[in-house]
């Protein structure tokens, strides 16, 4: 099974020299000599989706970029601000291999023929930025970055950009707003980023894991990189799992793994004398699944298809002696805390539920608190807010209720956690 | 035009709006908070939340903003229906989470937005068991209280301060449900526009300290119709009183002048009208003597006002006769007001409104620092230079009422804007400068009427930024220029008149904006001849004015604050101020508008026209017994100036009635009205008589929307904040039903033949050690009767002497200097923006000096 992400990971951090040797840049060196419409019908036919958590189709976004002379300049920013909790796929990626996300981005910003572009990474990803700007340096002194790259004619500048730390900066148009020295607000939409992004200009976001999917579809083309996927959707996948399983980890997989097969395989079942309750599939904002969930194939149509979804593909496994509402009552805390505090229902539901969650494993809970909270995952829902902070929150939330409802009364009808 | 469809039924908007104000403008009730029609739409608050329906059978829909949704054909909502009804009373539910709930003690309570959006979504019961977040708050400086808990988050405040006033010291902080909204520290707010943070605010945050000085709830306030008299521009205002004190001034909209906003000198300025200088003492007694002094004068002179009404200098026009009727403002001034006033009637230019220039695209200001002088022209050249740039949010099909994303488009790309002046200004930020000698400045304004069209006078030196300016110009669809008389100049006055000239030459339809000092300058200047200069006689009557230098036998002087000249005087009359009187003023735009009498001016005050009405009484002239009432007077000026003539239209005369009824200035809550006066006698008295306007000092009457000139509160069922302004207008954001308030009496003479002015001025060539001593004005101090404001004199300018650094070696830390012929010891400051050869020193209520430059040396 071939691993292009991960490959090099047994001997990181790679100096270039071995980068190159092991097949560095030869996808960048390939990739000048085509048109960047080219690039991005290539990447179309792969069927990269996003690796973000949304899955749009990588190749398409590339395409609504404007091509046209007098678009200059546009920006390319790459998001590996991280923050997504139980996620930790795009750190492992800059750490084991950041050469590759690097030539990555260069070949990104050529499909969209971009002037300047910023590695966004994570207040607090200090070994992702050391090797990062190592790798950039690098690139710089061999003419991958720079002016007219390898005699191409094409020229791009690449910085980091260090983030003060907010959830909020890892949703596109708060990253460009935050790129932008501005509060990591969200913005309006339409207008969107790849027509009015970073100052206004063309802006494409794309994912760290996307960017390092690039150079092997550009050496390998889409064939082999559809093949790699046991569904239609290409490329392999990193999934991570966390919680109380024996071997808890990252795995680069065939696009498409079942969950059970990562976590009776790879994660090794669950760890002695737990029992499993169910999970969060692919980070905080999606939904819980169970049990009848362990055959579902983890790719993005057949997530949707459950009514959670892929996410960031990092599980987070719920056992039998965890509290779920205690779970909860974390998760919720820190959507509340990372509201942005621009639109209501999220700035002011989201506490509101905290406040509750935490009353109830307190013990406080009240009769009609159940309702109050279920209320809220209608009203924060979809479409009703600003940005899709708060109804993502909710995915957890509105599952929880579904799944672990018994739990929940009992907190408030025994006055207690029982779990404590 | 596009057909949307509301609860079924379509409706025929305009298009290019969101849906948000369209339904507005059609009568129905949407609540919001971050919406407004002067910020646009953002989406923040989520409170105007509407069904969106795919077809009439569509049960389902979801959930949109309405404010965020544009008009497009063939959109159809419901607010009606039922989760959207839950959905916004939710957005209130969470909204009071936090709020203190404090209405009986917070200033706001009656006139809350916040309050009538909570009824009006219907949310009555608190759900919600757990503690409240509080903050701290900051002492903001004399004219801004801050209240943060009260705060609902809806970002209009910075939106407003920062991105629509450009000022930078208030921001919001923090995240999440701690978000704050304040300076870093606590200190005075900088802008000069952070007034309007009290109308801006749905709720408690910020309101008006100086109103909190003398609280009163709304409902009990007395308001009437007026005109700010703190500068030339007219601003419409809605003054209150309580118990014979004018408590408050707030803004009355006038889509032509000043929207929703006025400056801080505006608002804040009023306090003069509670001075312990008032002027009260009975002067009814002493008409007989004064009456005799007059008969027996070998001469009078009559001294008019550019801050009294034209009513008040007519009148006093009449007593002492035209020949010796002087305009009470200096030679240097009274010729560029002459010249401005030739152009009002003769040119084929048209005078622009504050409202023309914020929709120009390209502005050149030959000569004025607005920011000091006209506050309210700032405020629109922070948005006419978001014209140009528009076209940038255009190409990527973004509407100007999308502001997010308009503002994000745009970035900082900022239209033409060029600033000619002495000295820096705040709009050197958003404006490309020129720094120079009056003279030179109006030599520029030459060189770009040439550059324009070769056929205007030419003048050498100017080539690369004349051109400039004249390419701009070339490009523009709107383009304005503005002038005025700061700098006492008349050639910057013609130079600006050329450009205009050049333009129309050219095919663009231009208009010239004029900056004048005082709120009726252009009225004096019409009715006067001649100024003051070297002028002496018998017998002077100084009417409403402390520029009288001259010496007279017998001085008689009118007026409602003491001052220098009521000090030398031998009689004075008490006048009423603009909140207790009636009146026409004439702005800078040449439109005449109509004050009222807030209240029944305390004893013997009245005003100024019956003061010289009784004298003439006394000397027996049969003409003044025709002047009954104001409208008698008003009609006299219309039929004797024929440029006048218009004036009678400015408002409905005193006969007028809506339905048999009068206008009342009292709101139907008006409480206390028995008791009011029961410490005097227990018997309530009859309210006062007004034989001179349509308004009534009661709480009885029409209680309907009065034509614009009598609207004397803004006030709807379930509306009763400020927003209810939406109310009165037939389309949120435009004009008040029936058009707004005031008349303009000078249109362009499109027959007149365009002649250029040709008295270029030499260029200024500085000498050794002499200076050329111009004025500067400042926003607070240099208005005679704001000045007189605690506030405003808390945060008047100093006095001072700016030259550039290069010319600063060898003087000492302070100058001595004479101004009008008195000495002062004046601090300098060192300023690189001024050209070598030039000192600039304040024009400063209290400093003797009104700010004609002359030459001296400095050592």
């Amino acid at each position: 099974m071939e691993k292009p992400l991960t490959r090099n990971f047994a001997v990181a951090p790679l100096s270039l020299a071995e980068y190159e040797k092991r097949g560095g840049y030869e996808g960048l060196r390939k990739a000048l000599k085509m048109p960047p419409k080219e690039l991005q019908r290539l990447v179309i036919e792969a069927n990269l989706l996003g690796r973000g958590g949304a899955g749009f189709p990588a190749g398409k976004k590339w395409s609504f970029v404007s091509m046209d002379k007098d678009s200059h300049p546009k920006f390319m920013a790459v998001n590996a601000d991280e923050m997504e909790p139980g996620s930790f796929k795009d750190r492992v990626l800059m750490e084991g291999d950041a050469n590759l996300v690097v030539e990555g981005a260069i070949i990104s910003s050529y499909a969209v023929e971009a002037d300047v572009a910023y590695m966004f990474i994570r207040w607090g990803y200090n070994l992702s930025v050391e090797r990062v700007e190592k790798a950039i340096a690098q690139a710089y002194e061999k003419n991958y970055l720079g002016k007219n790259i390898m005699g191409s004619g094409y020229s791009l500048e690449m910085y980091i950009h260090t983030s003060a730390g907010r959830y909020m900066c890892g949703e596109e148009a708060s990253l460009i707003n935050a790129l932008e020295g501005k509060r990591a607000l969200p913005r309006a939409k339409p207008p969107y980023s790849v027509a009015c992004g970073l100052w206004g200009r063309p802006t494409v976001v794309n994912n760290v894991e996307t960017v390092a999917n690039i150079p092997h579809i550009i050496v390998n083309g889409p064939e082999w990189f559809r093949k790699l996927s046991l569904t239609a959707e290409g490329g392999t996948k990193i999934y991570g799992m966390s919680g109380k399983v024996k071997r808890p980890g990252f795995w680069e997989l065939p696009m498409g793994t079942t969950i059970g097969e990562v976590l009776q395989e790879h994660a090794g079942g669950m760890s002695d004398g737990l029992k499993f309750c169910g999970l969060l599939p692919g980070g905080a904002s999606t939904s819980f699944l169970t049990e009848e969930h362990l055959n579902v194939k983890m790719d993005f149509a057949s997530m949707a298809k459950t009514g959670s979804g892929l996410g960031t593909g990092t599980m987070t496994v719920l056992d039998d002696k965890t509290c779920p509402v205690g779970m909860l009552n974390n998760l919720e805390s820190f959507f509340a805390r990372s509201s942005c505090g621009w639109c209501t229902p999220c700035r002011e539901g989201l506490p509101w539920v905290a406040n509750i969650l935490e009353s109830m494993e307190k013990g406080t809970g009240k009769p009609g608190d159940i309702e109050l909270l279920e209320e809220h995952t209608f009203l924060l829902g979809s479409g009703h807010t600003f940005c899709a902070l708060a109804p993502c929150a909710m995915n957890p939330l509105r599952s929880a209720l579904k799944y672990f409802r018994n739990d929940f009364e009992r907190h408030i009808t025994e006055h207690r956690c029982p779990w404590k | 035009m596009p057909v949307i469809f509301v609860e079924n039924q379509p409706y025929e908007v305009k298009a290019g709006q969101n849906m948000l104000a369209a339904c507005l403008s059609l009568g129905f009730d949407i609540p919001y908070f971050c919406w407004h029609p002067a910020l646009n739409s953002v989406g923040a608050c989520r409170l105007c939340a509407v069904k969106l329906l795919k077809d009439p059978n569509d049960t389902k829909g979801k959930i949109v903003m309405s404010c965020m949704t544009p008009v497009n054909d063939g959109v159809r909502i419901s607010i009606k229906d039922p989760e959207a009804v839950k959905f916004r009373k939710s957005v209130l539910e969470w909204l009071m989470l936090n709020h203190p709930h404090d209405c009986p003690v917070c200033d706001e309570g009656g006139e809350c937005h916040l309050q009538d959006m909570t009824l009006m979504t219907g949310h009555v019961y608190r759900r919600n068991r757990f503690k409240k977040r509080t903050h701290k708050n900051q002492y903001l400086g004399p004219f801004v209280k801050h209240e943060m808990n009260r705060c609902i988050q809806c970002y209009r405040c910075v939106r407003f301060y920062k991105d629509y006033a450009g000022g930078r010291d208030l921001s919001v902080f923090c995240w999440h449900d701690s978000v704050y909204f304040g300076r870093n520290k606590d200190g005075v707010l900088q802008s000069q526009f952070s007034g309007n943070l009290v109308e801006i605010c749905p709720t408690g945050v910020f309101t008006d300290k100086t109103f909190a000085n003398h609280y009163t709830r709304k409902w009990d306030l007395q308001t009437a119709p007026s005109i700010c008299v703190h500068c030339g521009l007219g601003c419409n205002t809605l003054p209150g009183e309580r118990y014979g004190t004018l408590r408050r001034i707030q803004n009355r909209f006038n889509s032509q002048i000043n929207g929703y906003f006025l400056c801080d000198r505006g608002r804040f300025g009023y306090e003069f009208v509670n001075s312990k200088r008032r002027i009260t003492q009975p002067g009814k007694s002493k008409i007989g003597e004064i009456a005799n002094i007059i008969k027996n004068s070998k001469g009078i002179i009559g001294i008019g006002s550019p801050r009294a009404s034209l009513e008040s200098n007519h009148a006093l026009r009449e007593l002492v006769g035209k020949e010796n009727f002087y305009a009470g403002v200096s030679k240097d001034e009274f010729e560029t007001l002459s010249v401005i006033t030739g152009i009002l009637k003769n040119s084929p230019i048209r005078s622009a409104s504050i409202q023309d220039v914020s929709k120009s695209d390209a502005v050149l200001i030959l000569g004025e620092d607005v920011s000091n002088s006209a506050p309210m022209i700032e405020l629109a050249l922070r948005q006419s230079v978001l014209n140009k740039p528009a076209a940038i949010a255009e190409k990527l099909n973004i509407e100007r009422w999308n502001d997010g994303p308009f503002r994000e488009a745009i970035q900082d790309v900022k239209g033409p804007l060029y600033i000619a002046t002495c000295n820096n200004t705040i709009l050197d930020e958003i404006s490309k400068t020129y720094r120079a000698a009056p003279d030179d400045i109006a030599r520029l304004g030459y060189g770009v009427a040439h550059q324009i069209d070769a056929d205007s006078p030419a003048v050498n030196g100017f080539d690369d930024l004349a051109g400039k300016i004249a390419n701009d110009f070339k490009n523009a669809k709107n383009p304005v220029v503005i002038t005025g008389t700061s700098c006492k100049n008349k050639s910057i006055i013609e130079a600006a008149a050329n450009v205009a000239y050049a333009l129309l030459k050219i095919g663009k339809k231009p208009k010239i904006c004029f900056v004048l000092p005082n709120c009726n300058s252009i009225g004096l200047a019409l009715l006067a001849d001649k100024s003051i200069e070297n002028v002496s006689a018998d017998t002077a009557i100084v009417l409403e004015n402390d520029n009288f230098p001259n010496k007279a036998k017998n001085i008689i002087a009118i007026d409602y604050l003491t001052n220098s000249t009521t000090e030398k005087a031998h009689f004075v009359l008490p006048a009423a101020t603009f909140a207790e009187s009636d009146g026409t003023f004439i702005n800078n735009e040449g439109r005449a508008q109509r004050f009222f009498k807030v209240y029944p001016p305390a004893g013997e005050i009245q005003d100024s026209w019956r003061w010289v009405r009784d004298i003439m009484f006394a000397l027996d002239r049969p003409e003044a017994r025709e002047w009954k009432n104001f409208d008698d007077i008003t009609a006299e000026i219309a039929n004797k100036v024929p440029v006048l003539q218009g004036i009678v239209d400015a408002a409905p005369k005193a006969s007028f009635a809506m339905y048999g009824q009068r206008i009342p200035r009292q709101l139907q809550r008006y409480s206390g009205r028995t008791a009011m006066s029961s410490n005097i006698d227990v018997r309530e008295g009859k309210p006062a008589d007004d034989p001179d306007s349509p308004l009534s000092f009661s709480m009885e009457g029409y209680p309907g929307q009065p034509p614009s000139p009598l609207i004397t509160h803004f006030w709807s069922p379930a509306w009763n904040s400020v927003q209810s302004v939406s109310k009165f207008q037939s389309e949120v954001g435009g004009p008040l039903s029936g058009g707004d308030a005031g008349v303009r009496l000078f249109e362009p003479k499109e027959s007149a033949r365009i002649e250029y002015f040709k008295n270029i001025p030499p260029a200024f060539k500085p000498r050794d050690e002499e200076f050329l001593i111009v004025p500067a004005y400042h926003v607070f101090g240099s208005e005679e009767l704001s000045a007189q404001a605690p506030g405003i004199s808390e945060l008047a300018a100093k006095p001072y002497i700016a030259i550039n650094p290069q010319q600063a070696k060898g003087l000492s830390e302070t100058i001595e200097i004479t101004l009008s012929n008195t000495l002062y010891q004046l601090p300098v400051i060192q300023s690189p923006g001024i050209p070598i050869g030039i000192a600039v020193v304040p024009v400063l209520t209290g400093m003797r000096w009104d700010g004609s430059p002359f030459r001296t040396m400095l050592k």
